[in-house]
This record gives structure tokens, sequence and C-alpha cells, in this order.
């Protein structure tokens, strides 16, 4: 891919990942993972003292697959609609893929139709071709805002 | 036919609670959200006599750490100092009572306030300020102005298994007899060989700070709520457990034993009363491995130690829970996980990922944040409704060896009255 063209991948691939997310299409959206990728969400506090704890982990797609059907089935969380906003991106050519690097906000929508700022942060991503298109094989989500307001059902 | 309370303050605006009943099995809804009732909290609970939890040792392991944290709305600077004593203090200036440290952490020989730069050591005591004798023989400090008096207000400090307790009163009784043996015998069990901090969570909940208090010592919402934990075998109601109390049922230990059910009986039990009927299963089991590192055989491990902690073990996943309010209708949780220096890169790998259990995306703990959160909108506009808490049993307040029960919640309100003068005359304890 040309640089623009791995850009425009890029991009595309994120704007997908939003979409996925705040149409509450979850399964399509582990379509974006490769089978041997990791997912985290890494409080900002913890990344910057080199502390390892993360607030979710998903090691593998399975654990990954494991979280959607839990919430699916076994977790009860604050009903809401999520909105993605991504800005920033950047890309850089790597191997057989590239690394990304965005600027990220999640608003939550209650049913009653009240919007708050759920979530700042960034991603760092790693991503890789994999049939004519990018899926992510590491999924690092840095959470600026660490002190997570009531809780975190769906991925950021 | 409902039992109601009376919504109160007597004259001088303090709040006076009518208890419809004496075994605290119901508890007036306007206890959560009322202003005067948090304030008095405050001065009665958070710097009563008694012990509040502060961090861990190996947070601060070498001369000059320091961190901060809050008791309940009070900023507190805990460290070690040359010798290696720790100290906690309040993190507002003696001068103009800013705060000193603004850092979460970190390491230095003097904490300066930025103000007026009054410098304090590690032990709060005041080491200097900038035109104490004034400039060029004009302004200053008065010459009477004695420094040993203006100091960083100091707490008294114990600690036990390196967990820090700090208290505001001199006369609390001495820790490990505040704890009693349950709750030392738990701590010894965690904390009795060299760990290491993996890392942090924090979750701000909308809700009153005594409602999570309650759900660490409601044992039975777990399998009912928590329905991963059922669903995938990590802790269930038919599991062998129990809740256990010290004398005065201010704290409690709720703990379960994994593999001591069978499937079957399960199956029955969960479906006559209707909870849930599933058969699905984990594609990576890890999650739910219990790694049988305590002799004992206990897999699951709620400790509320009153007011402000709560130590958890799921599975293997192993942390502190730090209480802090923020007004009668939001607190933070705090969370410190740790795992042991002896772990392999294995063990280490293993705890981590069982640390999706717990916190504020906690697969077994993100519908407690939920719980509350509807709990205290849904009380808000009462006057005189009552929450019933009548599971265990009323009357007497006593340890049991099942979890069906919310006894120790009782337990819990006993001496919260009795610390806020709020006790009615015939109350059982």
């Amino acid at each position: 891919m040309s640089g623009g063209a791995l850009k425009e991948a890029a991009v595309d691939l994120l704007d997908d990942y939003a979409a996925r997310i705040d149409d509450d299409r979850l399964e399509a959206w582990l379509d974006l993972f490769a089978e041997d990728c990791c997912y985290r969400i890494v409080p900002r506090e913890n990344h910057d003292q080199d502390l390892p704890l993360p607030i979710m982990l998903c090691p593998n797609k399975n654990v990954l697959r494991d979280r959607i059907v839990s919430l699916r089935h076994a977790n009860k969380y604050n009903l809401h609609y999520d909105r993605h906003i991504i800005s920033g991106v950047r890309v850089r050519p790597e191997g057989d893929g590239a690394r990304i690097e965005a600027n990220f906000v999640v608003y939550q929508t209650s049913l009653e139709g009240e919007s708050q700022l759920f979530a700042v942060g960034r991603y760092r991503d790693r991503v890789r071709a994999e049939g004519g298109t990018l899926v992510f094989v590491d999924k690092l989500v840095i959470l600026d805002s660490f002190a997570v307001p009531h809780l975190i059902a769906t991925p950021l | 036919m409902p039992e109601h309370a009376t919504v109160g303050h007597n004259r001088q605006g303090v709040p006076a609670v009518h208890w419809p009943r004496n075994d605290y099995s119901r508890i007036p809804y306007w206890l959560y959200r009322d202003r005067a009732v948090y304030e008095l909290e405050q001065q009665r609970i958070f710097k009563g006599p008694l012990w509040l939890y502060v961090g861990l040792e190996a947070e601060i392991p070498k001369p000059g750490d320091f961190r901060t944290a809050w008791l309940g709305d009070t900023p507190v600077i805990f460290d070690r100092d040359a010798q290696g004593k720790v100290h906690v203090v309040v993190n507002r200036c003696a001068h103009r009572g800013a705060l000193v440290r603004r850092e979460v952490r970190g390491n230095a020989a003097e904490h300066i306030c930025i103000y007026h730069r009054w410098c304090y050591g590690l032990d709060g005591g005041l080491l200097g300020l900038p035109f104490r004798r004034g400039l060029k023989g004009q302004g200053g400090m008065p010459p009477e102005f004695d420094m040993a008096q203006h100091g960083l207000e100091r707490l008294a400090v114990a600690t036990y298994q390196g967990v820090i307790f700090a208290s505001f009163r001199e006369d609390a009784e001495p820790l490990e007899t505040y704890l009693g043996g349950v709750i030392t015998r738990h701590l010894d069990r965690l904390f009795g060989k060299p760990i290491r901090v993996l890392g942090y969570h924090r979750q701000v909940i909308d809700g009153n700070w005594k409602l999570y208090l309650e759900n660490t010592r409601d044992t039975y919402h777990g399998s009912l709520l928590h329905d991963f934990q059922s669903t995938f075998g990590l802790s269930r109601a038919t599991q062998t457990g129990g809740v256990s109390m010290d004398e005065r049922h201010r704290h409690n230990l709720t703990w379960a034993k994994v593999g001591t059910d069978d499937d079957a009986e399960f199956g029955k039990i969960y479906k006559e009363n209707k909870v849930h009927d599933s058969s699905l299963r984990l594609l990576d089991p890890g999650m739910v491995q219990f790694r049988r590192e305590f002799p004992e055989g206990i897999s699951l491990a709620i400790c509320s130690i009153f007011p402000n902690l709560t130590v958890h073990q799921i599975s293997n996943s192993l942390a502190t829970r730090q209480v802090r309010t923020r007004g009668p209708g939001r607190f933070e949780i705090f969370w410190t996980y740790f795992g042991y220096e002896a772990d392999d890169e294995d063990m280490r790998q293993h705890r981590l990922l069982q640390s999706n259990l717990a916190g504020p995306a906690g697969l077994v703990s993100m519908e407690d944040g939920e719980a509350i959160e509807i709990t205290h909108r849904a009380v808000m506009a009462e006057a005189d409704a009552c929450s019933v808490i009548e599971m265990g049993g009323n009357g007497p307040i006593a340890s049991l060896m099942h979890r069906i029960t919310d006894v120790p919640v009782r337990g819990f309100w006993s001496y919260y009255a009795e610390l806020m003068g709020f006790a009615p005359e015939d109350a059982i304890r």
C-alpha cells in the first residue's frame, strides 16, 4: 500500500471500529481483530508508572469473544448509547502493516437522552493487512480519564 | 403494611433518627442523601475514634517516598522518612490551608507549599518559611511565633502486616483490637509475605458511600446480581462458605470455596429459584481458573473493614479498595492491586488476566456501580420510607456458615448508629 492508501485504510478501520461499537454491533466489531490479537485498556496513571495493571485485558481473541458473550448474557450495566469521536490519526508503516496512533473521546447518552463525556484517551495500535483489509493485532487504549465514571461495560 | 421512619433534625439542625426497629432491619432512605448527616459522618466517623485505611507500605518502599490519599473528605500525605518510619499528615498547609502536595506520588526530602513556600519535613513538622525574620528589618513573623505549633496536622499511625491505618484520634483503641481476630488472621493470610503492587483502578459512582459499604457486606447479592460468577462457576451460593464478623459486627469477611458444590445440584437449585439456567461456557477458561495459592482453599474472600476499606480476593485477583467520599451523592473507589514478590511471570500474567474480574470494568463487579446508582436515584425523594434487611433473619446479629444473608449489613448499621449518636436505647448490637 502507498502512504496515502495506508492512511486511508487506517482511518477506515478506526471509523468502522467506532461505528460497530456505537451501533451495538459488538459481534461484528470482533471481526476487526486478528486471531492472535491483544486488546487492552490501561489507566494512564498505571501506564506512566510502568505498572502493568489494565482495566480490561484480552490477551487473545477468545478472551475478547468471552467479554462480548458475558456482556450479552451475564453482565448488567447502565443502559446507554455510545458515541466515539476519533481524531489526530497518525499512521506509520511497519512490516506487513502499520502502527496507528489516534485520540478518542466517548460520549455516553442515557435512555432519557442525557449525554455525558464518558472517556478521553488515545489509541496505540498495531494493524496488519489480512485479506485485502486491515485488522487489529494489538490495540492499546490508554485512558486519560482513568477515574472512571459509573462503570465500563462496552469497549472503548 | 410498610413501616416508616421520619426524616428529622432537631432544633439545632442535628439529625435525629427514628428507627422503626431496634435491630437495624429497617434503614430510613433519607440517611443516604441528607447533607447534615453527611457532615456529621465526616466528624464522627472519618475523624472518629477508629482506624482508617491509608495505603500499603509497599507503595512507599524507599525513604522520601510519598503518596497522597483521601480519608473521607480530608486530603492526606503518607510517606516514609529517612529512618524508615511511616507518617500520615493532613495535606493542608498550616498557613492558609492550601494543598501542600498536588502530585499523587513522588520522592522528596520535604513537602513545600507552592503558595508561600512554607516547608515541612516528612513527619509534617514545619522546617522553615521565607521572610520569617522579615526583609531588611521590616515585616516577618512575630518573635513569639512557635514553629513547633504550626506543622501539618499529624495522624496517629499503626500498620498491620504492611497495611497502613491512621486515626485522627489519640483515644482510638489499639489497631489489632479494633480489627479483631477474624480480620487480623485474614490480613496475615493475604499480607504475610512480601507483596508487589501491580497498579490501580479508580471508579467514581453517583451514590452515597454507605450504599457501597452495605454492598460489600451483603453476601447474597453476589450470585444473583453478578451473573458472571454463577454462570461460569466462579462463585455460587451452593458452595461451602460463610460470613464472619468481629465481635462488634463492624467488619465482615465473606468467604467461599470453589469446587465444594456439584453442577447438578447448582443447576437444580438455581432453576427452582428462577435465577437462571445457562449452559454458557468460556472459550478461554483461564479467567475462572483458581490457582490454589492458600492452604485452606478459600477462592473468594471479600473482607470489609469499617469504615473505608475492602480487601478482595476473587480467585487469584487481590486488591485493596479505599472508599473516598465526595459529598452525599458521590464516592470514589480506589483499588490497589497486588501480587507477591515471589510470583513467577506466569502467575503475574494470571493475576493480570483475572484483574478483568474486578474494578470499573470487572466482569463480576461492574454491576455494583449500577446497583448503587439505581438505588441512589430511586430513594432520593423519600422522606420516610425504609429498606428491608431481613435475609438471614432479624434480631441478634451473628456470624453464619452460609451466604444467603444480609445480616452483616445490620452489623454495619449498628456500629454506624453508635458512632453517630443515632442508636436507639434498646439497640441490638
